[in-house]
């Protein structure tokens, strides 16, 4: 069984004044227990909003949420949020893009670390400090004893980064959500944080839901990915699959738009016309019709299905990049 | 080779640190860049690499003197550019240009692609073939014409930064600074981005000095390399002999940590982890300045700081005592301890807001 | 296999790309003024003043009665404990004096809102040119400034009004007019310096600066267009603290001694509360136009600044 069970998710925001957007539609996905999957999309393809509505975070007002969110037999989307607080900490965690601002400015960061113990497993502040220590320790914040005096600002941003990991794992929760964890830190330290986040997931046996828009990401670090478009999923694949055989034409365009390091630098880049934000919310078919090099008469129309591929891969596309062209 | 365009001699730019209540008292210097040299070739692109509050884009304003640098040369086509004064300096400024990082808040909200446009034409007494040099640069550019009329806001991020450059642009400028001209962008528009900008270098002959952070872009697109770290130099090198023989420890760093979109390959890669962090620009360290994080440091490094020298016949140039030694085996690595660093002054970041200028972080 | 795209189906994506693309060459200032009129609170706030004004413009034509005239037939059935109430043609009543109450409702309209408008258009302008230079300038200039204003941010801006009132040694509106003025100098000429400054900062000033566009056109076509937003909106909500500061002069009897001037301020402040206990309409009434116009300028200047900010587009 699966230990978080995503299905049929949709986020409609709903402002006065405004045209309803349908920020996520219809979104399902499975993490098995121990598992990474990863959720990957540019700017806009509802990969954020999917994070926070499975968290139970978005706002009630001006979002409407359908769908389910299975974690092991529960629903979270029907707990009451008195409830949901419970679970999140405990059982789920969750790191963000920017560390300065999900760290409290003015509590020590030891009391922040602390905290999660005494509220999700009864520990006394004495022994939750004492285990704030080696949880600073074990994320490789160099002298932890005296760090848990400090307060965020003193840190450097990948070592607040290391803290919120740090919190994100204080109670071993069996999932953990990644929001763009190292999108605002340097090249060298976010390869610091992504091998202590393989490190930790690997060790602990969390299961792991990466969000990122940096396809070298997903590459090292996830077992499935999902790669996310207009709120959709276009394409799921065991990774090594996607990024040897990508079908769909914009994974497929992506892959071939990045430069590479390793291999030796052509005249020009492929690229795909046009940009995310041009034509959406698109009205009828495929929502990448009007980038797509490969279109054809069923792009347009129908809604075009998510079928089942091989290997638990999934592909939503009419006419997909055959695999002898593929990368 | 062919002739030099730009040419930087020791160009340094430091930033007091102001305190005090009511008369502000200089309490200590930002060493933003601290020594720089380097020469770009007529029709080139030179790559400026390098993490944040390294000082890559301090340079690219130094160069530009949008910062004032605080001692060096800067000779343009000739030109001494720090000895321009006033209205010489403004006039001058057409012929050296600038791309900016994010499109949307480098362009004035408030005014109509045309008149973005325009604006610098004027400037320069030049508007008076406006229209068919505003034709010319949106068709370079691969914009419509109808986006004279349209405003800022109306474009996605990709568009914006076309009419970024088509700004630069339409002056006819020699060179253009382009500052993290991709990074603020969807990763299927950087494709459009830096493939325009590889185009209109060989439709216009322009010379580029790129600023970025991302090592797979500045390699794609670049012919000549430089790798910062804070406030210098440490390696210099054609963009292929870089990456596949980087000398200076910190490049060696930098190209294992960047992230290949290919499985096969990321499982089978060695990381070499950086311990610890940049330390503050306002207090680097005595001597090699990457000491501190580099795992064949020695006591030699401590002491006396490594000029950078040129290496061999390739013309490779790089700061380090023990490059020879490190390239050969003969100096092995040992384990580095992190140091703690504090982020500069209360609130500051990574040496951000003690830099008047943005700081140049990697966003999305 | 190929399969190809027929012609029907490529036209219906051009036409679906032509619908879902935006049309364009909407400025943010009239993207802006879209949002204002689709916004109740902005309507609401809108057709307040927008009364109001008629009224104070359109005073002689609307008011019964001339607001000076004293009616014989009002002024009999004066006494010291009754003022009449509404009668055939005076629809409000009459006045302490025996003058019909609703044209002076009409007129203090005109007084109220002159006085309102006019100081905020004065301290704003004063306001707008010392916060120009020092944002401009810089340097000594800014910091000269700058304490001055700080000196007068200091004192309440109540209390500073009425020494300004007090120096003068004959109080007349103009009096009113000019302390009040005063009063919003500093607020101002803080506001815009310090969004100057921003700007000063910003990525798109330096744009123009590496463009070598001259200084002074960086001031005036960058800089200044876009502090101004903040300035504009700061205004609407100080018309609505201007309208109640002279209100209160004249409450406190520092306004214009002139009996027979028609203004809400000091009809609340002298006869409202002379003759409470009498009749309190007298006091109800300014009150209650200082406060509909008072919120009126609130709501539309909250809902200004709500329209310019940029994270509420679309």
């Amino acid at each position: 069984m699966p230990l978080l069970d995503v299905r049929d998710l949709s986020v409609t925001f709903e402002r006065r004044g405004t045209r309803p957007v349908r920020a996520v539609d219809g979104v399902s996905f499975t993490v098995e227990p121990g598992q990474t999957v990863g959720l990957v999309g540019e700017s806009g393809c509802g990969k954020s909003v999917t994070s926070l509505a499975i968290m139970g975070l978005l706002p009630r007002r001006g979002n409407k949420v359908t769908g389910e969110v299975r974690f092991e037999d529960t629903d979270l989307l029907t707990l009451r949020p008195k409830d949901l607080r419970d679970w999140r900490g405990r059982d789920i965690g969750m790191i963000f893009q920017d560390p300065l601002s999900s760290l409290n400015p003015v509590i020590p960061l030891g009391v922040q670390v602390a905290e999660v113990l005494e509220r999700h497993q009864g520990r006394t502040r004495q022994a939750a400090l004492r285990e704030a220590r080696e949880l600073l320790d074990a994320v490789g914040i160099p002298d932890p004893a005296r760090r848990l005096k400090e307060f965020p600002h003193q840190l450097s941003g990948g070592m607040r980064q290391r803290a919120l990991i740090a919190i994100a794992l204080a109670c071993k929760p069996r999932l953990l959500i990644a929001d763009e964890p190292t999108t605002a830190l340097d090249v060298t330290i976010q390869a610091q944080i992504l091998t202590l986040l393989k490190e930790l997931v690997d060790d602990s046996g969390t299961a792991l839901v990466m969000i990122t828009h940096d396809l070298g990401v997903v590459a090292g670090l996830c077992d499935t990915v999902n790669v996310l478009y207009a709120g959709k999923v276009v394409e799921r694949a065991y990774r090594h699959d996607l990024f040897a055989e990508p079908r769909h034409p914009y994974t497929h365009g992506l892959l071939q738009s990045v430069p590479r390091l390793d291999v030796d630098r052509g005249e020009r880049l492929h690229q795909i016309r046009g940009s995310v934000s041009d034509n959406i919310p698109w009205p009828e078919g495929c929502a990448f019709a009007p980038r797509c090099d490969r279109l054809v008469d069923d792009c347009i129309g129908e809604t075009v299905p998510l079928e089942p591929t091989f290997r638990g891969g999934a592909l939503r596309c009419t006419n997909p990049v055959p695999k002898e062209v593929a990368v | 080779m062919s002739d030099a365009l730009v040419e930087i001699d020791d160009l340094k730019v430091h930033f007091p640190i102001k305190s005090g209540l009511l008369f502000d008292r200089t309490v200590g210097h930002v060493y933003a860049v601290d020594g720089v040299s380097l020469t770009i070739a007529k029709g080139e692109t030179y790559g400026l690499v390098g993490e944040s509050g390294c000082g890559k884009s301090t340079l690219g304003r130094g160069l530009l003197r949008l910062v004032e640098p605080t001692s060096g040369s800067i000779k343009f086509d000739g030109t001494d550019v720090r000895a321009l004064a006033g209205e010489k300096m403004r006039q001058f400024r057409r012929r050296m240009q600038m791309v900016f990082q994010d499109p949307m808040s480098s362009l004035d909200p408030r005014q109509s692609v045309q008149s973005l446009l325009v604006e610098g034409l004027k400037a320069h007494g030049l508007h008076a073939d406006a229209p068919t040099r505003l034709k010319s640069t949106l068709d370079a550019v691969g914009l419509p014409a109808s986006a004279l009329s349209k405003y800022p806001h109306e474009f996605s991020g990709g568009q914006r930064q076309r009419i970024g450059i088509a700004r630069a642009l339409v002056l006819g400028p020699e060179l253009i600074v382009a500052d993290e001209p991709v990074s603020a962008l969807d990763v299927s528009i950087q494709a459009q981005v830096v493939n325009l900008l590889g185009d209109l270098q060989d439709s216009l002959g322009l010379t580029y000095l790129v600023i970025a952070h991302d090592l797979a872009v500045i390699r794609h697109i670049s012919d000549i390399i430089g790798v910062m770290y804070l406030g210098a130099l440490v390696e210099e090198a054609s963009a292929d002999q870089l990456y596949s023989r980087p000398l200076h420890p910190y490049t060696r760093a930098l190209l294992s940590a960047v992230p290949i979109p290919d499985p096969r390959v990321e499982d089978r890669r060695e990381r070499m982890l950086l311990a610890g962090d940049l330390p503050s620009p306002a207090n680097p360290p005595s001597g090699c300045r990457f000491r501190t994080r580099c795992p064949w440091s020695q006591l030699r490094c401590a002491s006396e700081r490594p000029a950078l020298r040129v290496f061999d016949d390739s013309g490779q140039r790089v700061a380090c005592h023990f490059a020879a030694e490190i390239l050969s085996g003969k100096l092995r690595p040992h384990e580095v301890r992190a140091e703690l660093v504090r982020p500069d002054s209360p609130g500051a970041d990574a040496g951000g807001e003690l830099i008047p200028t943005q700081p140049d972080l990697p966003t999305q | 296999m190929t399969r190809a795209l027929s012609d029907h189906k490529r036209r219906r994506i051009d036409e679906l790309i032509a619908r879902t693309s935006e049309p364009g060459g909407v400025s943010l200032l009239r993207d802006a003024g879209r949002r204002l009129l689709r916004n109740p609170t902005a309507i609401v706030g809108g057709t307040i003043i927008l009364l109001f004004l008629v009224i104070a413009i359109f005073a002689p034509l609307v008011a019964p009665h001339d607001p000076i005239q004293r009616f014989p037939e009002l002024t009999q059935k004066l006494t010291v404990d009754s003022i009449p109430g509404a009668t055939a043609g005076h629809p409000l009543g009459s006045d302490p004096l025996g003058r019909d109450f609703a044209s002076r409702m009409i007129f203090g309209a005109r007084q109220t809102l002159f006085v309102g408008v006019l100081a905020t258009l004065i301290g704003l302008l004063i306001g707008v040119l010392l916060g120009a230079l020092a944002g401009a300038i810089g340097g000594w200039v800014d910091n000269l400034l700058m304490r001055l204003t700080d000196v007068m941010l200091a004192l309440p801006s109540l209390l500073l009004a009425i020494t300004l009132v007090a120096l003068a040694s004959r109080s007349t509106q103009w009096t009113v007019i000019i302390a009040v003025a005063i009063v919003n100098v500093p607020i101002f000429a803080r506001l815009l310096r310090g969004s100057m400054l921003a700007q000063r900062e910003s990525d798109h000033v330096l744009a123009a600066r590496a463009l070598g566009v001259k200084r002074r056109d960086i001031v005036l076509r960058h800089m200044l267009p876009n502090s101004l937003t903040a300035v504009i909106v700061q205004a609407t909500l100080t018309f609505a603290v201007a309208i109640l500061d002279a209100a209160a002069l004249s409450f406190l009897g520092l306004g214009d001694p002139d009996i027979n001037r028609a203004e809400w301020g000091l009809m609340l402040g002298v006869d409202g509360v002379r003759y409470f206990e009498v009749r309190p309409e007298l006091a109800y009434f300014p009150a209650l136009a200082i406060i509909l116009v008072a919120l009126g300028f609130t709501l539309l200047g909250e809902s200004i600044r709500e329209a310019l900010d940029p994270k509420n587009r679309r």
